[in-house]
């Protein structure tokens, strides 16, 4: 594998045919059961989440869905969720944690969704009641960010046990657009925004922002989903022999350093 | 040539009456609200820095706000400074200069505050600093105002002021949205009070993460409180979002913050607040 530049690495994160959360989960796991809504009055689609087994356990999978046709993808705010999506993640992830269930988390989001509704939903309340919640369960929280992880957004669902990237993927505040806006008052400086701000996965393993790196097929996603079926499954493994006071004191940690 | 000369000399001439004219006028001797657009004597504002026609309190750092709040404050970590991770270009400097300016070493003051007897761990976020940035030394302060109040047995109460997370040190930024909330559900399985005031602009990653996770949450009347910029909203949704979305009133009308207040009696009913809403009723 030649070595890509930052940019590069971005526009293959928001290449339009990249592995979907759908993909992921029809390979991983052939029992899934979507389960719906947050109880509160919204069913998010830009968040799926259900049970399923994997390699025979039970577990809790959550992942944000970009949608496939276009009125699916506007439906779904091309994957950037709703305040109603992260509450569903919550109740579904305390789910989880009554049952003794891992949580898998798959993630490709460039961020939370900015509007009216939103913000009168309450999106910063329920973004943090995620992280504050979600970051509280005993249970194993395994995280894969399969293509953008926008900000906090993307945090909501990444603030576990373990964060793996695919090598074609990110995981970064705000877009290099926006950064190179906000600071340089020019978007059209993305690709030096991208270099500066260390959102490759290489350069996030190097700061221990992520546990590690998946090799992404770009022709077969099946190969793809093989290699997370693999990490996950090993991950796993090794996570569930922990006990639940062992397993937060190592996640308190792993945040702590920062 | 000559009639350019002329023009400019007239220019000069307007410039240099209007440069006497400031001279003569105390500096911001009147000031303009920002949300009522009234024109004030500056004086009218009193040590709070308040409206009196609208209440809207105006920003302030986090020195004067300590000093009308407490009766007395130990400082903590004031020595905590930034690696600059993304070693970007400028960021050194500018820290050096607003430290030079704030009297402070990030975007946050933290320390032990007392209101007449009462003891709490106070944190205040200064909007003068990088627009009250989210960044590692900010994040690291708050921590550890959160570990030694759950040390100490202590009520948190966190004044937030900020732009969101501080872009120039990246991906660490948003790190101590996490890295605080593991604090916070410490101190809150300790069964301490976290109180958290809202004031003018709290926006960003500290919206959508500690500033949203007290268990009591207050907010300065007509305080700018919102999650995503108005501009992206706007681009997004393609029209004006109206101006008052975003306001601590309409935070309260959708259910998200318990109560309005204004600045002249925060320090009166934070005192009640730690008493009455932090104190155990325990059981024999």
């Amino acid at each position: 594998m030649t070595a890509l530049s930052p940019i590069q690495v971005v526009e293959k994160a928001r290449n339009g045919k990249k592995i979907t959360g759908k993909q992921i989960i029809n390979y991983l796991f052939d029992d899934f059961t979507e389960l719906h809504g947050d109880r509160l009055g919204s069913d998010d689609g830009a968040i799926i989440g259900g049970l399923a087994t994997f390699h025979g356990r039970a577990v809790t999978v959550i992942t944000t869905e970009r949608g496939s046709t276009l009125p699916d993808k506007i439906a779904k705010h091309f994957g950037c969720p709703m305040p109603g999506g992260y509450r569903k993640a919550v109740r579904l992830a305390e789910q989880a944690g009554k049952f003794k269930r891992p949580i898998l988390c798959f993630v490709n989001t460039a961020g939370a969704f900015p509007s009216k509704d939103a913000e009168e939903g309450g999106q910063g309340e329920a973004i943090a009641q995620s992280i504050f919640k979600i970051g509280q369960i005993p249970v194993p929280i395994i995280t894969v960010i399969y293509g953008e992880g926008g900000s906090g957004g993307a945090l909501a669902l990444a603030c576990g046990d373990e964060v793996w990237m695919l090598n074609y993927s990110t995981y970064s505040i705000l877009s290099p657009e926006g950064f190179a806006s906000i600071l340089w008052k020019d978007a059209s400086k993305a690709d030096e925004a991208a270099k500066v701000m260390q959102m490759t996965p290489a350069a996030l393993l190097k700061r221990q922002i992520i546990e590690g790196i998946i090799d992404e097929n770009e022709e077969e996603y099946q190969v793809t989903c093989q290699n997370i079926d693999r990490v996950l499954w090993s991950r796993l493994s090794k996570l569930q022999k922990l006990t639940s006071e062992e397993l937060i004191a190592k996640r308190q940690m792993r945040y702590r350093k920062f | 040539m000559k009639l350019y000369e002329q023009n400019n000399t007239l220019s000069e001439r307007h410039v240099k009456a209007d440069k006497r004219a400031d001279a003569k006028i105390p500096d911001r001797m009147w000031i303009k609200c920002p949300y009522c657009c009234d024109t004030l004597f500056a004086k009218q504002l009193t040590e709070y820095a308040v409206c009196p026609n609208c209440d809207y309190g105006f920003r302030i750092t986090a020195r004067q706000r300590v000093s009308w709040l407490t009766d007395d404050f130990v400082e903590f970590d004031s020595d905590l400074q930034t690696k600059d991770p993304l070693n970007f270009p400028g960021y050194q400097e500018k820290i050096n200069n607003l430290q030079a300016v704030t009297n402070l070493n990030d975007a946050v003051l933290t320390g032990e505050a007392t209101i007449n007897t009462t003891k709490f761990a106070l944190g205040i976020m200064d909007p003068t600093f990088i627009m009250g940035s989210l960044g590692t030394v900010a994040g690291e302060k708050i921590t550890r105002l959160f570990e030694y109040a759950t040390a100490q047995d202590e009520t948190v109460v966190m004044y937030t002021a900020s732009g969101g997370a501080r872009m120039q040190e990246g991906i660490l930024s948003l790190m101590q949205m996490a890295k605080i909330s593991q604090a916070i559900a410490n101190h809150n399985t300790a069964g301490l009070l976290y109180i958290v005031v809202l004031t003018d602009p709290t926006t960003g990653g500290v919206t959508a993460s500690f500033a949203m996770d007290g268990d009591i949450i207050l907010a300065e009347p007509h305080a700018l409180i919102g999650f995503a910029g108005r501009r992206v909203i706007e681009q997004t949704i393609h029209e004006k979002l109206p101006k008052d979305t975003q306001s601590s009133e309409n935070l309260l009308k959708h259910g998200f913050i318990d109560a309005i207040i204004k600045r002249q009696e925060e320090k009166e009913k934070l005192e009640w607040l730690i008493k009455v809403g932090g104190g155990r009723n325990d059981c024999a």
